[in-house]
């Protein structure tokens, strides 16, 4: 890969001149400032807000992309070389040599992630309004959401890794708290807290990885980071990579720690569109790439997260064929998307710009995917088991319609969105590692034969709904940011590919290559349009042209069996983790009762017992008393008489 | 005279004290046998005094003196206090202090 070195050595990947913020700039701190503001609000004010928490909630999101529109417009008007835009605040952590500025950094990278959340998120904010409408916590899951949108837009805002890692925390805390949002549910709680705990083996990960940072590097700020990473132990910066990849596997469900995203999809779907599918679960690739001047210095970094993503991207998928469940289908899917974008970004240089591209497109039609299954779910009471939909097309034509764009877009079917932001993926990962470059084109297929299977068994084929389910369309409250996010779906991959040239504008941050391909890109296309076309056939065959059982068949193959218990993960980490687990705990807890207790307790009865006998020797009789002190001076005056003596 | 002769009079003295302390029962006993154990220790004192020629020995026989005159009125208000409430001036009586 000397390739790398020579882009280093050109300055092409090296972040242009850091720019104070002035004027517009200053309306960085805003962007969180906003969403905090109205979390606390929302949560302090309690049930008087009930009437118009929602509305408050949706404002402030809205007011927080207004910003962001303001701050992209201003970004694009500043030279190309002066795009990284830094907001001191105040000193965060000062001692010694250990400083944390609470410092904000907005840069192209940051743009895109902070034009998603909020473009994204106001979306989903207005569709909840509609979603909730009768969940009587309503105005809580605002204050929640707009708490995750605040720790989300200080994630990607941060200049520094130790501030990072407090965004990082805070979604992980939203996060917890929408996933048990009906926390009466006993799975619901269950799915929180198991996402809480597989998180915290990532977020070991990123504390290791800063820690390594600031005692090889001195410095944790990116600036710095980037500026010395080059003078660092090789070793090191590999340890470094490989600890950023832990952190990024567990916030982004990546193997081995994926166990928690399906279960994730307890919480109400608004929660898993936005942050289960558009924004919090990228955040690990927004981590790689941000740590680009890391990853570029080690190989074997880079492999471990290639390796990741493929293993990810064939298991989502595998996954999301066998779910019955809608949502559990798009999880698998997800996983499956953030694997390709973690393949990307292990490419290097050639892959940075189209991890994040992707990342774009699959915020959008994931969204897409995620608010249509809810807005299905919604005219169907609730169910989730596509066995019990069906024929849904004619019953509910505006879901039916804005699903089938972001079908489209997440197969990958030019001219739609997932078509331009996968298709340079596979391309490059066919360019730099054939077999990772295979299994992504494989995993097209597959990702076409899911979204067909779940194309088919919802909206198509006999109606097999329960009794008394009548389905409707939803309100246009629900339904126009849909339609918002399909127009999205069908055009933002060519906007962004060719209008507004996303190579060139992330190329001053992440840097950018061109592959040299060793296949041509008609001819790469073609044979991912065939991939994609064979898993549409053999999906409608099966599951259109077919009539499909109300109740899951049992007689599957070993495969499906496997998938339909997300490939045993749970099984493994039970094996691994959970039962020596258990072990060491009872081991440790008998140890405790039996030995550190049975010593402290030993000696307090041995030295109760003692004493017990040595009262006996107060008697209460005076003469015996007199008799041991004439003793004790008969003793007394033979040692002194024999000291004497001698 | 040999002082010798005194001293060994003075340990048989206190020896005779100390064994009455020991075995009799009676307070006011007791109690005579401790004036005893003193006069001994007096006796001693003196003797040694005059044997060394110094004042050291009488001077220190008079504070015991003054002490055992204190000691006699507190310990014969003790006795007769005890003996008002237990009707009894054996020294075995009042063992309360035993758990």
């Amino acid at each position: 890969m000397n390739n790398t070195l020579a882009v280093l050595a050109s300055g092409e990947a090296s972040p242009g001149e850091v720019v104070q913020a002035t004027g517009t700039f200053a309306l960085i701190v805003a962007l969180i400032a906003i969403p905090v503001a109205g979390a606390v609000l929302l949560l302090l004010a309690g049930r008087r807000a009930n009437r118009w928490g929602h509305w408050l909630g949706t404002a402030i999101v809205l007011a927080a992309f207004a910003v962001a529109c303001v701050l992209f417009v201003a970004l694009l008007a500043q030279p190309e070389d002066a795009r990284t835009i830094n907001q001191y605040l105040w000193d965060w952590i000062d001692v010694g040599t250990f400083q944390a500025p609470f410092a904000l950094q907005l840069d192209p990278l940051s743009m895109v992630f902070v034009l998603l959340i909020t473009g994204v998120g106001s979306l989903i904010h207005i569709y909840s309004i509609s979603y909730m409408e009768h969940d009587p916590e309503r105005r809580k899951f605002f204050a929640y959401l707009n708490l995750f949108i605040a720790a989300m837009l200080l994630l990607v805002l941060a200049n520094n890794y130790l501030l990072l890692y407090v965004g990082w925390e805070g979604v992980g805390l939203a996060s917890y708290l929408l996933i048990g949002f009906w926390f009466h549910k006993p799975s619901a709680a269950t799915a929180a807290k198991k996402a809480f705990v597989v998180n915290r083996v990532g977020d070991f990960g990123l504390s290791l990885a800063i820690m390594m940072m600031f005692a090889t590097l001195g410095t944790f700020t990116f600036e710095g980071v980037n500026a010395t990473v080059g003078q660092a132990d090789s070793t090191m910066v590999t340890w470094i990579g490989l600890a950023l990849l832990l952190a990024a596997c567990g916030k982004s469900a990546q193997f081995p720690l994926q166990s928690w995203l399906l279960d994730a999809m307890e919480g109400p779907t608004p929660v898993s569109a936005l942050i289960h599918a558009a924004t919090m679960v990228t955040a690990g690739v927004y981590l790689i790439v941000r740590s680009a001047e890391i990853f570029n210095l080690s190989e074997t970094a880079r492999l471990a997260v290639v390796i990741v993503g493929t293993i990810t991207l064939l298991m989502g998928a595998i996954i999301g064929s066998a779910k019955d469940d809608i949502k559990k289908g798009l999880a698998g899917s997800t996983m499956s998307q953030i694997g390709y974008m973690f393949l990307a970004a292990g490419l290097g240089p050639v892959g940075y710009v189209f991890a994040i591209f992707h990342l774009l497109t699959h915020g959008i039609f994931k969204a897409l995917l995620f608010l249509s299954a809810g807005s299905v779910m919604h005219g169907m009471d609730d169910e989730v088991n596509m066995r019990h939909y069906g024929a849904l097309r004619k019953a509910m034509m505006v879901t039916w319609a804005v699903f089938g764009i972001g079908y489209l877009s997440i197969i990958g079917v030019p001219p739609f969105a997932g078509f331009w932001s996968k298709d340079e993926i596979i391309h490059a990962a066919w360019a730099e590692h054939p077999i990772a470059g295979f299994a992504a084109l494989v995993g097209a297929g597959v990702t076409a034969f899911y979204m067909t299977r779940m194309m088919a068994m919802t909206f198509y084929g006999k109606a097999r709904w329960d009794d008394g389910v009548h389905p409707h369309e939803s309100s246009a409250v629900m339904t126009i940011p849909m339609i918002i996010l399909a127009l999205g779906s069908a055009v933002a991959g060519y906007l962004m590919l060719y209008t507004a040239n996303i190579e060139e504008w992330l190329a001053p941050v992440t840097g950018y290559e061109e592959v040299d391909g060793s296949i041509a890109t008609p001819v790469m296309i073609a044979m991912t349009l065939t991939v994609v076309v064979i898993g549409v056939v053999i999906g409608w065959r099966q599951y259109a042209m077919r009539e499909v059982p109300r109740v899951a068949p049992t007689q599957v193959s070993a495969l499906t069996v496997a998938a339909r218990h997300d490939l045993y993960g749970d099984a493994v980490n039970e094996a691994l983790f959970m039962r020596p687990g258990q072990h060491l705990t009872r081991t440790l807890v008998w140890t405790d009762n039996k030995i550190v207790d049975g010593a402290v307790n030993g000696t307090a009865a041995g030295i109760g017992g003692l004493s017990a006998r040595m009262r006996r020797w107060q008697t209460g009789y005076v003469r015996s008393y007199a008799l041991t002190m004439l003793l004790g001076v008969v003793v007394l005056g033979a040692v002194l008489a024999l000291g004497v003596a001698l | 005279m040999n002082p010798t002769n005194y001293l060994v009079l003075s340990a048989i003295l206190f020896s005779i004290g100390a064994a009455g302390v020991l075995v009799r029962r009676n307070a006011i006993v007791v109690f005579m046998c401790v004036e005893l154990m003193l006069n001994a220790s007096n006796l001693a004192f003196v003797t040694f005094a005059r044997t060394n020629g110094t004042l050291d020995g009488q001077v220190v026989a008079f504070f015991v003196m003054v002490v055992a005159a204190a000691e006699v009125v507190i310990g014969l208000a003790i006795i007769v206090t005890i003996f008002r409430t237990r009707n009894s001036a054996s020294v075995d009586e009042p063992n309360l202090l035993k758990l």
